[in-house]
C-alpha cells in the first residue's frame, strides 16, 4: 500500500493521505489530476469497483469536496479519492466511461449541489425531486426550515421540544434534571 | 326439446332460475369455507360466512362507476352469460325434472363451448380497459386455458368413446348404481387427466399466475369496478360451482340429492386447495409446460385405454 | 370523452400538450347524493363499513404496521378488510407515513382513481404535522391540505393495535354515514387542486385523473 501510495504522490501528486480505518484509505488530488488517477487505479492497480460518489460542502472555504470511493477485491482495501472543486460554477470532468453506473451518481449530485458533468448522460432530467424550482436542496446555504414552513406550511398547534428537557420533565420529574 | 305448452316451458325457465339461485349461493359459500379453511392453514380465523354477499353489497352499491367503452360495459355481461350459459345446460340433481335444466341430447358440447364463451367476452371487456396488467393477464389466462384445456378435451373424448354419447345426463345414467359403476372407477386414466386440468381450471396456486395479485393487480379484471365487479364476483362463485357440478356428472357419478351433490363438490374441489396450499405458484410458462406433458400424455393414455380396454 | 372544452362542467388540463389533452377524459367530477330511501342508504352504509377494501400502496415507513394486521396475530380479515392491488377496486386509502411531493402526486391520482365512497386513513404524525419530516425540503407537512381526511392516527410509528381501533371507528362512521370524504373532496374540488398545484411543481397529468 505505501509503495504504491508513493509512487502515486510523484505521479500524480496526491497529498493528505490518511488512513480513517484499518482498509479505508483517503489521499486528495488536483481536480485536474483525478480522472487520470482513477483510471489508473482502476486499470493498473485492481480498484475494479466504485462504491460510491458523493460530496461534501465546505461552505466556509468555499469548495466542495468530492469522494469517488474505490474498492479492491484483491487485497479488500478501499481508496477514498477526494477532489477540491470550486463551489462557485462547479463542474468536474464525469467519469460514466470508466464505471456505466457512475451517472447516476453525477445525476443526483448535479440535482442535490448544482454540480456540473458535462457529458454526463441524461444530466437534465430530475432524478429526485420532480421540478424543483430553486437552489439545490443539499447546498448548505439552503434552508429548508425555512422552505419546508413556506412551502408546506405549518401545522397550528404543533410545537417542538428539546428532547433532553422534555424528557427530563416528563419521565424523571422527581430526580430534578441531573439523572 | 320440444315443450309441450308455453307455460311449460315458462316453469322450466322458472326452475332453471331456482337452480342458478341455489348454485350461486351454494358457489358463494363454499369460497367463503375455503377461505377459511384457507385460514387456517395458517393459523388465522379467516372471513365470515356472510363476507362474499356483502363484498358483492358494496361493489353494487358503490356510488361512481367510469367506463372505458361498449366493451368494457359487456365483458362482465359476457362473463355471466358463459357462468349461466355453462350450467344452463347440465342438470344439476340427476333423476329430478325440475333440476336437470336445459339438458339435452348433445349438451356436452355446449358447456364446453359456453366454458370457453365467458373467459373470452371477459378477454375483450378487459383488453378495453387499456390497462396494461389487464392485457398481460388475458395473455397468461388465455395461454394457461389452452394448455389446460387440452387433456381436460382428451378426457371429455375418452368418456364420450365410452359411454357412447354427448348426452350428461346419459353419461349420469350410465354411472348409476353404486361407487363401483363412476367414471372415476372405471375410467380412472380420463379422470386422473380431467383432474389434473382441473387444478389449472380453478385458478388456485400453483396456476394462479394470471391472477397474481402481487405482481400484476389481480390481472383481467384491473379496472373494473363498482357494479361490473359484483358481476365478476357473482359469476365467479356461480362459474366455479358449475364446474364443480359438471366433473362431478362427468366422473363422479353425479347426484341425486342436493346434499349429495354438495358433499361430492366439495370434495372436489378440495382437491384443488390441498394442492393449492401446498405448492408455489408455477410460472406460466412452466404451467403450459406441465400440462401439455404429463396431463396430455395421461389424456391421449385415457383415449388409448378406453379403446384397448373398456372397448 | 373529450367533451366540451368551453362548457363549465370541464377541467383545464393546462399540465398536458394539446395532444394529449385528447386523450384524457376532462370532465369536472360532481358530488353524489345518497339514496333517497333511508333504508337502501343505510343497508349500503353497513355493506361500505363491513367490505373495507385497503389500496396496497404503502407510501412511507408506517406502512410496514399493514402487514402484521394480515397475520394470523392479528388477522384483519375477520372483519371484511382485504388489500386490494388496484384502485379502481379499493375503498380505503391508508397514507403509511411520511408523504414526500413526488409520492403524493402518485397518491392524488391513486385516489381519484377510486371509486367513491372512499375513505382515507392517515397513519402516523407525519401526515398529521410533518412528524419529524417537518423540516424537510420534500415532505409535506399537512396532508389534509391537498386530500380530505378522515380519521388520523398518530404516532411514530403506531402500533398496528392502534391501526385496527382506528379502522373499527371508520366503521362505526361509515355506518352512520359520516364519511363522505370524497364529496367534500369534489366540492372544494379548486381549493384542493390549488394546493396541490403549489406543490407539485411539475403537473404533467390531467386535472382530475378519471
Amino acid at each position: 500500500m505505501n509503495t504504491l501510495l508513493d509512487r502515486l504522490a510523484t505521479d500524480f501528486g496526491i497529498y493528505d493521505i490518511s488512513d480513517r480505518k484499518p482498509a479505508i484509505t483517503t489521499l486528495k488530488v488536483e481536480k485536474q489530476q483525478a480522472e487520470r488517477l482513477i483510471r489508473e487505479l482502476r486499470d493498473r492497480e485492481g480498484y475494479t469497483h466504485l462504491n460510491f460518489i458523493t460530496c461534501i460542502d465546505y461552505i466556509e472555504q468555499g469548495i466542495f469536496t468530492l469522494v469517488y470511493m474505490l474498492h479492491n477485491y484483491g487485497d479488500k482495501s478501499t481508496l477514498g479519492v477526494e477532489v477540491d472543486i470550486d463551489r462557485e460554477n462547479a463542474e468536474m470532468t464525469s467519469i460514466h466511461t470508466l464505471w456505466a453506473q457512475a451517472w447516476t451518481y453525477q445525476r443526483e449530485l448535479r440535482e442535490m449541489f448544482g454540480i456540473n458533468f458535462p457529458g454526463s448522460p441524461r444530466q437534465e432530467e430530475d432524478f429526485c425531486l420532480e421540478g424543483w424550482d430553486d437552489i439545490p436542496p443539499m447546498r448548505r446555504e439552503f434552508n429548508t426550515k425555512t422552505y419546508s414552513t413556506e412551502t408546506f406550511g405549518h401545522r397550528e398547534g404543533r410545537v417542538s421540544e428539546d428532547p433532553r428537557e422534555h424528557m427530563k420533565a416528563q419521565l424523571y420529574p422527581t430526580r430534578g434534571g441531573d439523572n | 326439446m320440444i315443450y309441450a305448452s308455453m307455460s311449460e316451458w315458462f316453469g322450466r325457465v322458472g326452475n332453471f332460475g331456482l337452480t342458478l339461485l341455489i348454485v350461486t349461493v351454494y358457489g358463494l359459500l363454499v369460497g367463503a369455507l375455503i377461505e377459511r379453511i384457507i385460514a387456517k392453514v395458517q393459523g388465522r380465523v379467516g372471513i365470515p360466512y356472510s363476507q362474499p354477499f356483502i363484498n358483492i353489497a358494496k361493489t353494487f352499491f358503490k356510488r361512481t362507476a367510469v367506463s372505458h367503452g361498449i366493451m368494457f360495459y359487456l365483458g362482465p355481461v359476457f362473463r355471466i352469460a358463459g357462468g349461466i350459459g355453462t350450467l344452463a345446460f347440465i342438470p344439476v340433481i340427476y333423476g329430478s325434472e325440475m333440476f336437470s335444466n336445459f339438458s339435452m341430447a348433445g349438451d356436452l358440447f355446449l358447456v364446453i363451448y359456453f366454458m370457453f364463451f365467458g373467459q373470452l367476452g371477459m378477454a375483450l371487456g378487459a383488453g378495453e380497459s387499456g390497462h396494461p396488467y389487464s392485457a398481460i393477464g388475458i395473455a397468461r389466462g388465455l395461454s394457461q386455458m389452452t394448455a389446460y384445456e387440452v387433456p381436460f378435451a382428451l378426457a371429455v373424448i375418452s368418456i364420450v368413446i365410452q359411454y357412447d354419447t354427448l348426452s350428461i345426463t346419459e353419461i349420469v345414467a350410465a354411472q348409476q348404481g353404486g361407487w363401483q359403476n363412476w367414471t372415476v372407477i372405471t375410467n380412472w386414466v380420463a379422470t386422473l387427466a380431467a383432474m389434473l386440468a382441473f387444478l389449472g381450471m380453478t385458478g388456485y396456486s400453483p396456476f394462479d399466475i394470471f391472477l397474481a395479485p402481487q405482481e400484476i393487480p389481480i390481472g383481467p379484471p384491473t379496472e373494473f369496478h363498482s357494479a361490473y365487479l359484483s358481476f365478476l364476483q357473482i359469476n365467479r362463485a356461480l362459474f366455479g360451482a358449475t364446474k364443480l357440478v359438471l366433473f362431478m356428472n362427468l366422473f363422479f357419478g353425479g347426484a341425486t340429492g342436493w346434499v349429495e351433490l354438495m358433499i361430492k363438490t366439495l370434495l372436489i374441489y378440495m382437491v384443488a386447495i390441498v394442492v393449492g396450499v401446498a405448492f408455489p405458484r408455477f410460472r406460466v410458462d412452466q404451467g403450459i409446460r406441465f400440462f401439455f406433458k404429463i396431463p396430455t400424455l395421461i389424456g391421449i393414455m385415457s383415449i388409448v385405454y378406453v379403446q384397448m380396454v373398456l372397448a | 370523452m373529450s367533451k366540451d372544452r368551453s362548457s363549465k362542467n370541464t377541467m383545464e388540463n393546462s399540465g398536458l400538450s394539446a395532444d394529449e389533452q385528447l386523450l384524457f377524459c376532462n370532465a369536472r367530477p360532481e358530488p353524489y347524493k345518497p339514496y333517497s330511501i333511508k333504508a337502501v342508504e343505510d343497508f349500503a352504509n353497513w355493506a361500505r363499513a363491513n367490505s373495507l377494501w385497503i389500496l396496497a400502496f404503502g407510501t412511507g415507513c408506517c406502512s410496514i404496521e399493514l402487514r402484521p394486521l394480515m397475520t394470523a396475530r392479528f388477522d384483519i380479515s375477520r372483519f371484511g378488510i382485504a388489500g386490494r392491488p388496484t384502485p379502481r377496486q379499493s375503498s380505503v386509502f391508508i397514507i403509511g407515513g411520511y408523504v414526500s411531493v413526488k409520492t403524493l402526486k402518485r397518491i392524488i391520482r391513486s385516489y381519484e382513481q377510486m371509486q367513491g365512497p372512499k375513505f382515507i386513513i392517515a397513519l402516523g404524525s407525519c401526515p398529521a404535522n410533518g412528524g419529524m419530516y417537518f423540516d424537510s425540503y420534500n415532505t409535506i407537512n399537512q396532508f389534509d391540505l391537498y386530500l380530505p381526511v378522515d380519521m388520523y392516527v398518530t404516532g411514530c410509528m403506531p402500533r398496528p393495535e392502534a391501526l385496527l381501533a382506528a379502522i373499527m371507528e371508520l366503521k362505526e362512521d361509515i355506518k352512520v354515514g359520516n364519511c363522505d370524504g370524497a364529496n367534500r373532496y369534489v366540492e372544494n374540488l379548486d381549493w384542493y387542486k390549488a394546493n396541490q398545484k403549489k406543490v407539485i411543481k411539475n403537473w404533467d397529468m390531467p386535472d382530475y385523473n378519471w
